[in-house]
């Protein structure tokens, strides 16, 4: 009978799928990559806030978001304290974008998907793109002037793709769920993915100006 | 491609490492942002212009509902001519060459704008009223030809329409029952029971605006309420709010492609900005695998201001300590 333990060793012989997991996490993301206490110094920059700040706007569009679904659609026309907190919804999108776009200028002027970053660099594109899509519907949600005219003119670009068929910009109820559920839990796994991307290579080193042959290094090593 | 660097001990060596609070600064963020939200939020507000109701349409505006309502009629307005994924149509279908995705769809909304928009309302606003109902049966017993005329008609006589009193008024002519079904209609419309009866379709719980909006999209009005505001097209209305507000200005090259040629005149012109942002997008989310696009980093030295600090002290370090 083996001996009970707060903190097992790992079995050599463990070949269960929940083992497996375990190693390939504690392999592929230690705890001291996921939350570091310390970083090579060059991390300084004012650069590397964009991205955390942009995803300190995005807690904040959830955040006032949660709320604005919470108390339904019509609430902030019809109520100040909605149209505070929908104020703060409004602004905190301009500010995620704002800073999601300054982020992804200044990784490619970093050429940050050097060294195995390939997929973190596309990623970040797809939450970019996602993003695009969740303020659209958005904006379409308002129920108000420019939600319809913008639904309106929207409808042509979407129908010429022959996604009108199954994505009707017209159909309130539609756009809203899709605004509300859908998109914020994909954007927020999306960014997850991307944070977990980042810590577990670490930040890229800086571009080497004399690499050997003008190769190690460069913004072409994206293996 | 490569593994992931799990060992970033040998990744980052001969690098100085600095004490480095991940939560601290995060922390420290989301109270920043948040302070210049919330600043933003109690001096800007947000945009709050009240949506447009066919009332207000047919009350501020009634030649240019009843000219709408009378092309709906017709079957000739913008969307009776649509095509999919509205009606059976092709007005609006935009191909390239043989790839046409917008007729592929179908048509999965089914209007018929005469029905849907005029007559369906109009027959449950006859209950009780013998004029409606004499003329919406006389309407309904005539020929296509004879209807056709009558419509021609009378869109002809809107040119020259006056309003007393909110209706709409035009010389006598051969319009058959029609100014008896649009005077109906617009009092309809006055009384707020057009947007309700749009909207009904049938069900209690309603929360598909298709109709109403594809109604008034047709009209002029709207356009105009559009235009005061800054949101047509050739406005960059894309990137634009209602008041002084910003708007999506993250779509500043989707909104930029619809003013540069051959877009701007391209019958096709939506699906061509489409299919040029999703050629971009994949562009953007293969850079690195692109060959000059990849490049651009090392030839622009921004890195170089970004990383100074590093630069700096790598200058200052015998080559032969660098990893």
């Amino acid at each position: 009978m083996s001996t009970p333990s707060s903190h097992p060793a790992p079995e050599p012989g463990d070949a269960t799928w929940t083992g497996a997991a375990r190693r390939l996490l504690e392999r592929r993301l230690p705890l001291t990559h996921l939350l570091p206490s310390r970083q090579p110094f060059f991390v300084g920059s004012w650069v590397y806030v964009f991205g955390v700040v942009a995803i300190t706007a995005l807690i904040w569009v959830i955040g006032s978001g949660i709320v604005l679904a919470f108390f339904g659609p019509g609430w902030f026309h019809v109520s100040g304290v909605g149209r505070f907190v929908n104020s703060i919804h409004f602004w905190s999108v301009q500010l995620f974008f704002f800073f999601v776009v300054l982020h992804l200028w200044g990784q490619y002027f970093m050429a940050s998907w050097r060294d195995g970053r390939a997929t973190t660099w596309l990623v970040g594109v797809v939450i970019f793109v996602v993003g695009l899509v969740t303020g659209f519907t958005g904006y379409v949600s308002q129920q108000n002037l420019d939600a319809q005219w913008i639904a309106i003119n929207a409808k042509d670009g979407i129908n010429a793709t022959g996604a009108g068929s199954f994505f009707n910009v017209l159909d309130f109820g539609q756009m809203y769920g899709i605004h509300v559920m859908l998109l914020p839990i994909t954007v927020t796994m999306l960014v997850v993915l991307h944070v977990v991307q980042v810590r577990m290579r670490g930040v890229v080193k800086p571009i080497e100006p004399q690499a050997p042959g003008g190769r190690r290094n460069a913004p072409t090593d994206v293996a | 491609m490569r593994k992931p660097q799990a060992d970033q001990e040998t990744y980052y060596r001969g690098i100085p490492t600095v004490p480095y609070d991940l939560l601290k600064e995060l922390a420290l963020a989301f109270v920043a942002s948040g302070i210049v939200i919330f600043v933003l939020a109690l001096v800007m507000s947000s945009p709050e212009v009240p949506p447009l109701t066919i009332q207000t349409w047919a009350q501020q505006d009634p030649v240019d509902f009843v000219t709408t309502a009378t092309s709906e009629l017709a079957g000739t307005s913008f969307s009776a001519a649509y095509g999919p994924p509205y009606t059976d149509g092709s007005d609006s279908v935009q191909v390239l060459g043989p790839f046409a995705p917008q007729q592929w769809a179908g048509n999965a909304v089914h209007l018929d704008t005469a029905q849907d928009f005029v007559l369906g309302p109009l027959g449950t606003a006859a209950v009780g009223n013998p004029d409606l109902t004499s003329a919406l049966s006389t309407y309904g017993a005539a020929d296509d030809a004879t209807k056709q005329s009558w419509l021609a008609a009378y869109t002809s006589a809107l040119g020259t329409a006056t309003t007393q009193s909110g209706e709409v008024v035009v010389p006598a002519g051969s319009y058959g029952p029609v100014p008896v079904l649009m005077a109906n209609l617009i009092a309809v419309a006055h009384s707020g029971g057009l947007d309700e009866l749009l909207l009904a379709g049938g069900h209690f719980f309603q929360t598909n605006y298709t109709k109403p909006l594809l109604f008034m999209g047709d009209g002029g009005y709207l356009a105009g309420l559009a235009a005061d505001q800054h949101l047509l097209g050739s406005q960059w209305g894309m990137m634009n709010e209602t008041g002084s507000y910003p708007g999506q200005a993250w779509l500043w090259l989707y909104s930029m492609w619809y003013q540069l040629p051959p877009y701007n005149t391209a019958p096709n012109a939506d699906l061509l900005v489409v299919l040029t942002m999703l050629a971009l997008t994949l562009v953007l989310a293969f850079v690195p695998h692109i060959p000059v696009l990849r490049d651009i980093p090392r030839w622009i030295p921004i890195h170089r201001l970004v990383w100074r600090d590093y630069y700096r002290w790598r200058r200052t370090r015998p080559s032969s300590e660098t990893a």
